[in-house]
């Protein structure tokens, strides 16, 4: 099966007062047709980063160094912008964090939506606000005619996140970006927000990178999980193998360190702190916090290698103790 | 009266909080003939927390949780109800007494940059407390400062730092330096891990575990997180729009949840395990307005299980040893 998007490579800086902060360091991943990718780790792992790159919506300071993001046949760090302009939005959208900011405060929500459909599709207003109440209903908004006319601070956090997705979706785009779609939300309200996602994803054939701190979220809805660490991508598996048989010794700590209401286990932090990705050293960026680290761990930085099928991971460690390392 | 409430550090009996609406919406009430509305943020609320104690207090946004903690230290006065700490009234202390009742009751904040102040060091945040409950003296004052710091894993060097010069979970550290540095008897804890990243979770709930037992302390542990409770938490208390529908110790509410609320909260809770797959319990919409509650079980309108009688008033009752449930159909 081809990929829909393909990332070789990514590589952001941000240029501060202090130096040059390594915020994404070669990162490189794909993702499928109709799969929920989740991207996983620590605040300051690059993950929102990483997102934002895929529409090349970082601001200076920073700066794109390098890398290939292909999606739908095209390079799209090498598209002018106003066919960026383009692609954003309307092929690849994104659903942002605290939905609520995210809304414009002086428009209804209907009315946003429906400027979306009149901008990028040329249709009629009447036309326009008959989509917007069916894509309301679509994300399932109850009285969906009634809160078209309301304004976002009329409404609770989990239905402001649900006219997000609605705005999101209203183009039907082939890639939704969700950066912690759920963070902030009530249990109840966060799950029928997951739930509406993956529903989404499988009624449209949308893929969906899915940005998350929350393992949980990860094990609910993801067909796949790549997890980022100080601004590399450390392992990426299907979301069996990533909870069943996690090798990088940062997956296995993350797995380890969340308190969980599923079973009796003890709860173990992650030693250290993500590392400053100021002018960071070279090598693997997890070494001052692993217990496996080796000398050439210090010296190198790891690749993401094949460990299976469909898995792969960074770690100089697994590579020497599976009799894999090429050195 | 139970025996566990003679023994009770803390015990709150029938606690109410109602804001009365204001505005146009109390003119419009008026103008309809009626009282102004109020919200009734907390409506009837009683529990007991005995010494040495973790209680987690449960619930989502809104459920009147937070206001609970606000009314215990009467940061608002409370409309009704009495909340007793050791054989003092609380709820009658006039402002004085009141006072030197903080230097045992403490409290930490959800927001670990909104609660410290931007001018002042880290030692001097800590120091504070100590100026205004005790009698302490300078010398003293900065060995205490330096053994809290110590005791909540931060360096010396920190006590000249200020906060944006600290991590969010150093603040949040200097935040619990701060509460028990008057080595306070209760400390009420108002989400104190939500703002915190996942590895920092963690570290945080068993520092805060640690420093309950070594120095013998007793926390209300507020939380909508219903994994961070259930390690640090004795007892659970889950609050639903105002009232308290079930309490049980922690093993015996994550095992065997009776309320329908309960279960639903427990069930929408991500499990990171991608093999288990559990019915989901779904309630049906949102959390009613506060201002509108319905008659009868606050939770009859979007409950999976309502029958006629949840339209009867609904009482918390021991169903089982130490497991109390408000619900009909239990």
């Amino acid at each position: 099966m081809s990929e829909l998007l393909e990332v070789h490579d990514l590589t952001v800086h941000f240029a501060t007062e202090d130096g040059l902060v390594e915020a994404v360091d070669n990162v490189s991943f794909s993702v499928r047709p109709g799969e929920i990718l989740g991207v996983v780790g620590e605040s300051g792992s690059g993950k929102s980063v990483t997102a934002h790159a895929l529409l090349r919506l970082i601001r200076p300071p920073g700066r794109i160094v390098r890398g290939e993001i292909r999606f739908e046949g095209a390079d799209l760090l090498a598209l002018p912008e106003a066919r960026m302009g383009a692609v954003r939005g309307a092929r690849i959208a994104l659903v942002f964090q605290s939905p609520r900011t995210a809304l414009n405060p002086v428009l209804t929500v209907g009315r946003q939506i429906a400027r979306l459909y009149e901008l990028h599709q040329h249709v009629a207003p009447a036309e326009a606000w008959r989509r917007t109440i069916e894509m309301l209903t679509l994300v399932g908004i109850a009285e969906p005619e009634r809160r078209a006319r309301q304004y976002a601070h009329q409404l609770s956090g989990g239905m402001c996140q649900r006219v997000m997705i609605a705005m999101a979706i209203a183009s039907s785009p082939r890639l939704l970006i969700a950066d912690e779609p759920t963070t902030g939300l009530d249990v109840s309200i966060a799950a029928q927000i997951l739930d509406l996602l993956r529903a989404l994803g499988r009624r449209t054939g949308a893929s969906i990178v899915l940005i998350t701190h929350d393992l949980g979220v990860v094990a609910e809805a993801c067909d796949r999980v790549a997890v980022m660490h100080a601004g590399q991508l450390v392992e990426i598996a299907d979301v069996h193998t990533l909870f069943k048989r996690p090798l990088h010794p940062y997956t296995q700590a993350l797995v380890r360190s969340i308190p969980r209401i599923d079973r009796e286990v003890a709860m173990e932090p992650i030693p250290g702190a993500v590392p400053s990705l100021l002018a960071p050293a070279p090598g693997c960026r997890y070494a001052d916090r692993c217990a496996r680290v080796l000398e050439v761990c210090r010296r190198e930085r790891p690749v993401l290698r094949a460990a299976g099928a469909s898995h792969e991971v960074a770690c100089h460690a697994v590579e020497v103790e599976s009799g894999t390392a090429v050195r | 009266m139970p025996s566990r409430w003679r023994v009770a550090l803390l015990s709150v009996e029938g606690l109410v909080k109602h804001f009365p609406l204001g505005g146009a919406r109390a003119w419009l009430d008026r103008l309809g003939g009626q009282a102004p509305r109020s919200v009734r943020a907390v409506d009837g609320v009683s529990f007991a927390v005995a010494p040495g104690e973790t209680l987690g207090l449960v619930g989502e946004s809104g459920c009147g949780k937070s206001t609970v903690a606000r009314s215990i230290l009467r940061l608002v006065e409370p409309t009704a109800g009495r909340v007793t700490f050791g054989d003092v009234n609380l709820t009658t202390l006039s402002a004085e007494p009141l006072r030197r009742q903080r230097r045992d009751l403490q409290m930490v904040f959800q927001d670990p940059t909104a609660s410290l102040n931007p001018r002042l060091s880290v030692g001097r945040t800590v120091e504070e407390p100590l100026r205004r409950h005790t009698t302490l003296g300078t010398g003293e004052r900065r060995a205490r400062v330096a053994e809290v710091l110590a005791q909540v894993g931060l360096g010396p060097e920190l006590a000249g730092r200020y906060s944006h010069e600290l991590s969010g979970g150093q603040r949040q550290r200097v935040n619990f330096a701060r509460a028990i540095a008057t080595r306070p008897r209760f400390v009420v804890l108002d989400e104190p891990t939500s703002a915190l990243d996942v590895s920092l979770r963690a570290r945080a709930i068993l520092l805060l575990d640690e420093l309950r037992a070594t120095l013998g302390m007793t926390y209300l542990f507020i939380s909508h997180d219903l994994a961070s409770v259930k390690y640090l938490a004795h007892r659970v208390a889950v609050m639903y729009l105002g009232t308290i529908v079930e309490e049980a110790s922690t093993a015996e509410l994550f095992a065997r949840p009776l309320h329908p609320y309960t279960r639903a909260l427990l069930s929408a809770v991500p499990v990171p395990d991608p093999d288990v797959r559990r019915a989901r319990i779904v309630l049906a919409g949102e959390v009613p307005s506060p201002i509108d509650i319905p008659g009868g079980c606050r939770l009859r309108g979007r409950c999976p299980l309502a029958q006629p009688v949840c339209a009867e008033p609904v009482t918390l009752r021991e169903v089982a040893p130490a497991h109390r449930v408000a619900c009909h159909l239990v």
